[in-house]
């Protein structure tokens, strides 16, 4: 299973990074999304999907769960990509009222910077 | 020893406040006794029984580095020009500059090439050395750029920046290799050494690394072309840097090393090769200047060659003459320029072609440059110390060693031939500047002011200087045992008493030197009808092209180059830098042999999971394809609830409801900002960009599906997960290990996501509220 799943983060990448070399703004973020997205089940799967029971203990004497860590990374993951996704959207949003154009080939600053 | 030579530079401090009383008195009459001092400090070594002093100051000894100096005949030689002809200079100068002009900067850049200078001559240790010698070019460079309103100076004082510094760098290259294969900082340490440099592979390295700093440095061929540029800088500048001391810095040095290198080939080859060549070409362009101090600049580039040359020949009578030809040059030189100053001075300029008949009108100036000039073009007459190193010069380069290779004997059998030419151009270039400044007839009306005698004080110095190329003329014993015999020892390592003589015999050098009389005049009378060889000289291969080209595609190669990449657009530079990611990553799993494949999957492949994963992957196959944004927007939150189910099969509750929580907000939040938006219909991409596009995308995706698969089929560690199950309860008194996980055993990254999720919120509030006052959403 670890091989289908490195497969589905790798098309998850793949389309992420298609999406991010796209001309409009919106379709960057949906990228940055897809990649976020690979780079948690990346984790996931690293951290091996051996079965096991979810990791809350209800019995203290077995040891038979499945691997915590990874969880509590992709949280933390889970949550900066959130506050990062917004702050772009919103960016993104003003960025695309303030010159009328979400276009990323006309967004290029100007010669006198 | 230490103190001698920071004093200028520590006196340099004390300028700016003695600036306050410029209106009463000249700095200049400040500054004056601090050569005087130095010269008399260094004089007392004069004598026949002179022994090498050694002192030591600590600077940086865990580097080896400290000011370590050594005085020998040939730094002594050097110390009593830089201090000698330093005194005259600042006395010439105090006439020359006027009180209007900015005499404090002139002074204090004066004091510090001065020091730089004699810390030059006297250190012992490479890397001071270096140190001195780069405050020079430095100290050179402000003083060539003392009107730096001039458009020319601001020119020449970069081009002798640029130039002198590639040189001083070069150098430094050398030194490092020097100091590394001998183990010592020390010169005297790196010299005992001779036989190890010889016998080292890096000998060549080491010997055009030090030799290019010295020829930048004195200006030989190719390098010459930085000197007749610094001629806009003050006639006493030029007077003093210019042709008596810094351009000697490249010859002291090339004298320093000449011991390490004796008996080498190519030192003789290059150095004696490249001297020869710089005293004809530039004695034969001195004559096509119309440029007073033009004509001087090439002059002094052509002496300079002369005695590269002639330190290059290395053999005991060359050295002893380039050691004579060092003070002559210095004497008569110095007294040129100080008259080529007068004259600037009194007539307003500096065009020889403007010039003529001053004899009558400028009477003691003539005298003065009459003695220079004959003396710089070696006329025999018994009162002309330059006859005599003219002579010597003759004499070594007709008595050098055999060498082994067939390129060292071809040089050497030309030298004489080629010494001889140089020699005839001098002549005639010396008898053009005298003859055409104070001969013919005066064109008074043609000249900015009307011309007189300079005052005296501006003469005192010239007048030294020549009485000092008359006395060692009449006299040349005074200098010959007491400092040229110490110098030559130092240079040679061989002691032996010279006797200069006017009269040889009927030998070679006496023939040359008639020769050069004879053909000399003979040019010069019949100047005219040559002249116009000058003119089919096409001036669009000069090496000056060539370096303002070089200046110029530095500039403009470089801009091109960055214009080309740096286009400003971000989906080029994501491109540069996933295909950069790309490369960097095959080319590592590659080499490394890095992909590991495990046949055998830990856990079994389910019907439900490969269902969810095909969703997905339609999903987000479906955002590309998708032409409407909101259609896209929406495809994504599929993916992110596919994502959501896998947490749920793969046992992670509290990812799960993370996720569905948060891709619900994500996708409320996009729809919400592009919803809004007006329409804008993007240009769509050409197939051409598409494909490139897919392409890069594809080759990372399926680089990191490799790389995830060679990564889980070589686990080397156990996981340490165990610990926090089995501590969970204990420790953290939880049960939800992820949990405890978060907020107790590492709670310190909950702590900051919390922070930029705050940050997150405080720039989506300030994004939105704060504009500029004009705008109205």
């Amino acid at each position: 299973m670890e091989i289908i799943m490195s497969i589905l983060a790798g098309i998850l990448f793949t389309t992420g990074i298609y999406n991010l070399l796209q001309k409009q703004l919106i379709r960057i973020i949906i990228g940055t999304g897809l990649l976020s997205h690979g780079a948690h089940l990346f984790i996931l799967t690293m951290g091996g999907l051996t079965d096991g029971k979810p990791p809350i203990l209800t019995d203290h004497d077995s040891h038979n769960y499945v691997d915590p860590l990874p969880q509590a990374l992709i949280l933390t993951s889970i949550v900066i990509s959130f506050g990062v996704t917004s702050l772009l959207l919103v960016l993104a949003y003003r960025a695309a009222k303030e010159n009328e154009t979400d276009n990323m080939d006309q967004l290029r600053g100007n010669d006198y910077e | 020893m230490l103190l001698i030579v920071l004093l200028p530079l520590i006196f340099a401090l004390f300028i700016p406040i003695m600036n306050k009383r410029k209106e009463q008195i000249h700095i200049g009459y400040f500054v004056i006794w601090i050569p005087i001092v130095i010269f008399i400090f260094f004089a007392r070594y004069l004598g026949a029984d002179f022994e090498p002093i050694k002192q030591h100051f600590n600077w940086i000894p865990s580097l080896h580095i400290s000011f370590d100096f050594y005085l020998d005949g040939l730094s002594l030689l050097f110390v009593l020009l830089i201090s000698g002809i330093g005194a005259l200079v600042t006395l010439y100068s105090i006439f020359y500059l006027d009180k209007s002009e900015k005499l404090a900067h002139f002074y204090i850049y004066l004091l510090m090439f001065m020091s730089a200078m004699l810390g030059v001559v006297l250190s012992d240790n490479v890397f001071v050395l270096y140190t001195f010698w780069e405050l020079t070019s430095i100290s050179s460079f402000l003083l060539i750029g003392y009107w730096n309103y001039k458009k020319e100076s601001r020119y020449g004082a970069l081009k002798s920046m640029l130039i002198t510094v590639f040189g001083g760098l070069s150098m430094l290259g050398g030194f490092i290799l020097l100091s590394n294969i001998t183990g010592t900082t020390s010169i005297q340490g790196i010299l005992s050494e001779s036989d190890v440099i010889l016998n080292h592979t890096y000998l060549p390295l080491i010997l055009g690394f030090v030799i290019l700093g010295a020829f930048t440095k004195s200006a030989q061929f190719p390098f010459h072309i930085w000197l007749p540029d610094a001629m806009e800088a003050p006639t006493p500048v030029s007077a003093y840097l210019h042709s008596a001391t810094m351009v000697k810095a490249g010859i002291y040095l090339i004298a320093r090393m000449s011991p390490l290198f004796h008996g080498y080939d190519w030192f003789f080859i290059v150095v004696a090769g490249i001297g020869i060549l710089t005293l004809c070409w530039a004695s034969f362009l001195a004559v096509r200047q119309t440029d007073l101090k033009g004509i001087l600049a090439y002059s002094t580039i052509s002496q300079l060659g002369m005695i590269m040359t002639m330190l290059g020949i290395g053999t005991e009578i060359a050295v002893f003459a380039a050691m004579f030809h060092i003070l002559n040059h210095a004497t008569f030189k110095g007294s040129l320029f100080m008259v080529a100053g007068i004259i600037d001075h009194e007539t307003g300029t500096r065009d020889i072609r403007k010039l003529g008949g001053l004899m009558t009108l400028l009477p003691i100036s003539a005298t003065l440059a009459f003695f220079g000039t004959f003396s710089m073009a070696g006329v025999p007459l018994p009162f002309l110390n330059g006859f005599y190193s003219k002579e010597l010069f003759f004499d070594a380069t007709l008595h050098g060693s055999e060498y082994s290779t067939a390129i060292a004997n071809f040089i050497q059998h030309a030298l004489p031939w080629l010494a001889v030419f140089g020699s005839i151009f001098t002549f005639v270039y010396s008898m053009y500047f005298v003859f055409g400044i104070f001969r013919g007839k005066a064109k008074l009306e043609q000249l900015p002011r009307k011309p007189h005698e300079a005052p005296i004080g501006m003469l005192i110095s010239p007048i030294l200087l020549v009485i000092g190329v008359i006395t060692i003329g009449l006299f040349p014993s005074l200098v010959n045992g007491t400092l040229l015999e110490h110098a030559a020892y130092a240079v040679s390592g061989i002691h032996e008493p010279h006797k200069i003589k006017f009269w040889h015999g009927f030998i070679p050098p006496l023939y040359m030197s008639l020769a050069v009389v004879g053909i000399g005049t003979l040019l010069f009378v019949t100047k005219k009808k040559w002249d116009t060889v000058y003119k089919k000289l096409s001036d669009r291969f000069t090496f000056n092209r060539l370096y303002d080209l070089l200046i110029a595609k530095t500039e403009t190669v470089p801009a091109s180059i960055t214009k080309s990449y740096m286009t400003g657009s971000l989906r080029l530079y994501a491109q540069l830098i996933i295909v950069a990611m790309f490369i960097v990553s095959i080319f590592t799993l590659v080499t490394s042999d890095g992909f590991a494949f495990l046949e055998a999957d830990p856990s079994e492949i389910k019907i439900s999971e490969l269902l969810v994963a095909i969703m997905m992957i339609v999903a987000a196959v479906g955002t590309i394809v998708a032409r409407n944004n909101v259609a896209a927007i929406l495809i994504l939150g599929v993916v992110g609830y596919g994502l959501s189910i896998l947490f749920v099969i793969y046992r992670a509750p509290d990812l799960a409801l993370t996720q569905l929580v948060i891709e619900t907000i994500t996708v409320a939040l996009f729809l919400l900002c592009f919803y809004h938006l007006p329409k804008m219909k993007p240009k769509q991409d050409t197939v051409r960009t598409k494909l490139i596009n897919a392409a890069i995308s594809i080759g990372f995706g399926t680089l990191l599906t490799l790389v995830a698969i060679s990564a889980h089929s070589s686990k080397w560690f156990p996981s340490i997960s165990e610990y926090f199950i089995e501590t969970s309860h204990t420790l953290g008194g939880g049960d939800n290990v992820v949990n405890v996980i978060l907020v107790d055993m590492r709670g310190l990254d909950t702590l900051f996501e919390i922070t930029v999720l705050g940050i997150a919120a405080l720039g989506i509030y300030s994004l939105i509220k704060i504009r500029k006052n004009k705008e109205v959403d």
